[in-house]
């Protein structure tokens, strides 16, 4: 008898049918809405944008592994697709498309693969190349077009600042809340995405729907978004509660400055946050923190990115720290 | 709400296919294969040679310690070789061979005893008899039974916990002895806890064997001191530290045992092996056999003599089918593949399983993505990525303090990797290190 031949293996014998690539393109897909929001208000920049992005990040993943690593190719795994993504997402939806090449470079090159590639990086590729382009190119990183209500498909002209440029400019210059609260787009509009802003952090409505989708996909867990934006919401509620004069009320933190890109996309990015739930709780505190004093006391408006790659350094710590807890230690040797 | 353990588990699809097919009986096979290494600690000891006559359920290898146990011949014959041959662990191991004399009318006896509820023996002797009848637990680990129930004084007992969980896909033998041998069980139950001095057991099955819960709780509905807990299905309840967990809430210490806790679990299959053995003086020399796979003709459930090639088996559900790349011994979660159906069956093996070339391969390891997900369903609390990263380096003193050697080795966490990375492969390589180092040091 020809029998066929037999494989020996360890269990166990059987897998989940979860892999790292769907994992992936579940992330793209959570992405759709919003990007289709950004194509709605930003019209063909929003294209330029996104497509310069992920094609560089692409290409120079690609590049730098064959040509440079000389290792495994592996931008299909989804991971360079989503920086990408998500670099676009976080820029003026005009800015020079050459700038954005640069900061798909230092995204992909530096903070990804010169750590060793996926799984290795310690921060968050995509901010990486956003705060590197926000340091270098001060001016044109924060040159945001305006949509103008009611006209969403020409937006040349108007260039503006986003909610919370247009607060922090105004108390610098000593006007009162009242005043500036006229300058602000209205909650709804925010909501919907109709306001000023990098490319992705348009509309809330439409990361929102995206990020439901990941935690009903068990891509991600409730534990990072809720809490930094709990921990956003309390802060700012505190000083808003004390001196409503000097502080705008949690809402327009909340829907305002990318808090909710970052909260359900950039912060729960797999790789550099931490692996227990409590640990992600702390890892969340920390964001919301950081991102609120940054708001509020710091120099620039907006704060979510730099607070996510502070405690990105922080997640070895937190991983050394907030262990699960082991089955059957530190217990009470009772019998019931 | 059903109880359950609360840290970890998974659950993986069900697949028990035979769930509703009763027990056949096996032909006897013409040749028995009998290992002596058939349960966990000292092998035992071969006390028949070449061309000794043997009866059916006569000692043919006497227990070599305490932790040991005695095994008897499954059928009546001759002994033709004292040989060495692969088992299911694919070493080699001593094993006994005896052809079945066709002749020996007591080899095709109906062995399906009447009921017998009375239990007339003293606790010594039924702790002496499970000891002298070859009973080690069945439901995989094929502990020796009686060591769990040679209790020190200082010990407080309080509960026996039945096991009836079958938490490994595809298996239904226990699923199918709790209802065809519901009544069995329960004076099975009655003896273990005359033996122990016990005012309470609970029956622990998973919610995905509903009937097996109705039977139970039907039969045991005048009882005070038997209860029925039904659980929600979760992988893996089964282990022992999971299941007192679940029911009783009770957590057993690190490295500890649930004696420590005031529990003795037994699995469903041990305490009919033993009913049969207390109530009707037969020995451990047959068990059921789950025989399955997606592809097979007639996956069932058998009444399999110890020493039966797992070849006769397949044989019966006709064959292997095209494509199969493995056969494993026991479920899919925690058996082992097999070389080829030469192995035969022994105390341990509750199941055999046989893939298709479809399901067979693993998926290409890649890179580590810290996703957290093998943490999430550790059981026992461990961090997978990092005990397998610890063992990788050779840093097994390291895995030692980070626990390493409290894995169950449910397999839980090579489940879910979605990076297909061997955990468990070399979180069993630096166990099995770290712990010689341990024992060196003490």
């Amino acid at each position: 008898m020809d029998s066929p031949p037999i494989v020996i293996s360890a269990s166990p014998h059987v897998h989940s049918d979860r892999t790292a690539k769907r994992i992936m393109y579940d992330v793209v897909i959570a992405l759709v809405p919003a990007f289709l929001v950004s194509v709605y208000v930003f019209g063909i920049h929003a294209l330029i944008a996104t497509t310069a992005a992920v094609g560089s990040c692409l290409l120079f993943e690609y590049l730098i592994q064959k040509y440079f690593l000389r290792t495994e190719v592996t931008i299909l795994d989804g991971s360079a697709l989503i920086t990408g993504i998500l670099l676009a997402f976080n820029l003026p939806a005009t800015l020079p498309v050459w700038m954005i090449i640069v900061g798909s470079l230092v995204a992909v090159g530096i903070a990804k693969l010169s750590f060793g590639g996926l799984g290795y990086n310690v921060f968050n590729p995509a901010l990486v190349g956003r705060v590197f382009l926000l340091i270098c190119f001060p001016v044109q990183m924060t040159l945001w077009p305006t949509p103008v209500e009611n006209n969403t498909s020409l937006v040349d002209a108007i260039s503006g600042a986003t909610t919370l440029g247009i607060i922090k400019d105004g108390l610098q210059i000593g006007e009162t809340m009242g005043t500036i609260s006229a300058q602000l787009p209205s909650n709804m509009n925010m909501l919907l995405g109709i306001t000023g802003g990098s490319l992705g952090e348009m509309s809330a409505l439409a990361l929102l729907l995206g990020g439901l989708y990941l935690i009903i996909r068990k891509v991600i867990s409730w534990h990072i978004p809720v809490t930094v934006l709990a921990t956003m919401a309390v802060m700012t509620g505190i000083f808003w509660w004390a001196d409503p004069t000097q502080y705008v009320s949690p809402i327009i933190h909340l829907l305002a400055g990318g808090a909710i890109l970052g909260a359900f996309y950039m912060a729960t990015d797999l790789v550099t946050s931490p692996v227990t739930k409590k640990g992600m709780v702390v890892f969340a505190i920390g964001i919301g923190l950081i991102t609120v004093v940054i708001r509020l006391f710091g120099s620039y408006p907006e704060g979510i990115s730099f607070a996510i790659l502070i405690m990105n350094a922080f997640v070895p710590l937190i991983n050394k720290f907030f262990k699960p807890r082991r089955f059957g230690s530190k217990i009470k040797a009772t019998i019931v | 709400m059903l109880k359950t353990f609360p840290k970890g588990g998974i659950h993986p699809p069900e697949n028990k296919l035979t769930s509703s097919n009763s027990i056949k009986r096996m032909p006897v096979p013409k040749v028995v294969y009998v290992p002596i290494a058939q349960h966990i600690g000292i092998p035992s000891e071969i006390v028949v040679d070449r061309k000794d006559k043997v009866e059916l359920g006569q000692v043919i290898a006497k227990s070599g310690g305490f932790v040991s146990s005695n095994i008897h011949s499954p059928v009546a014959g001759t002994v033709t070789k004292l040989d060495m041959i692969v088992d299911s662990s694919g070493y080699k191991k001593q094993c006994i061979v005896i052809r079945t004399d066709v002749k020996n009318e007591t080899n095709f006896e109906e062995i399906d005893y009447p009921l017998k509820k009375e239990i007339t023996l003293e606790p010594q002797e039924i702790v002496r008899r499970i000891s002298d009848y070859g009973i080690v637990g069945l439901g995989g680990a094929t502990f020796p039974s009686h060591v769990k129930l040679n209790v020190k004084e200082d010990k407080k007992l309080d509960c026996l916990l039945v096991n009836g969980v079958e938490c490994e896909p595809y298996l239904t033998a226990d699923h199918r002895l709790m209802l065809e041998k519901a009544e069995e069980i329960l004076v099975g139950i009655r003896i273990l806890m005359k033996a122990l001095h016990l005012h309470r057991a609970v029956i622990g099955i998973e919610n995905n064997k509903r009937d097996a819960i109705e039977v139970f709780k039907k039969l045991t509905a005048d009882e005070k001191e038997i209860q029925v807990a039904a659980l929600r299905v979760k992988y893996p309840q089964g282990s022992e530290k999971q299941l007192v967990k679940a029911i009783l809430k009770r957590e057993v210490p690190k490295n500890g045992l649930p004696l420590d806790v005031g529990v003795v679990v037994h699995n469903v299959g041990t305490i009919f092996a033993i009913y049969q053995a207390i109530q009707h003086q037969q020995p451990l020399i047959e068990r059921v056999v789950t025989v399955t796979g997606k592809q097979l003709k007639e996956p069932s459930n058998f009444w399999v003599k110890i020493g039966t090639p797992i070849k006769d088996l397949v044989e019966e559900v006709g064959g292997l089918p095209e494509g199969t790349r493995k056969i494993v011994n026991g479920g899919p979660m925690m058996g082992k593949a097999i070389k080829n159906t030469d192995v035969p069956v022994t105390k341990g093996t509750s199941g055999i399983l046989v893939i298709h070339e479809d399901e067979a391969s693993r998926g290409e390891p890649k890179a580590c993505i810290r996703c957290g997900d093998c943490v999430d369903v550790c059981p026992m609390g461990l961090e997978p990525h990092l005990l397998m990263n610890l063992s990788e380096k050779g840093l097994y003193e390291k895995a030692a303090q980070e626990d390493i050697l409290t894995c169950i080795e449910c397999g839980s966490c090579s489940y879910v990797c979605p990076s297909h990375r061997p955990l468990l492969d070399y979180i069993r390589f630096g166990k099995s290190i770290a712990k010689k180092m341990v024992t060196s040091k003490n």
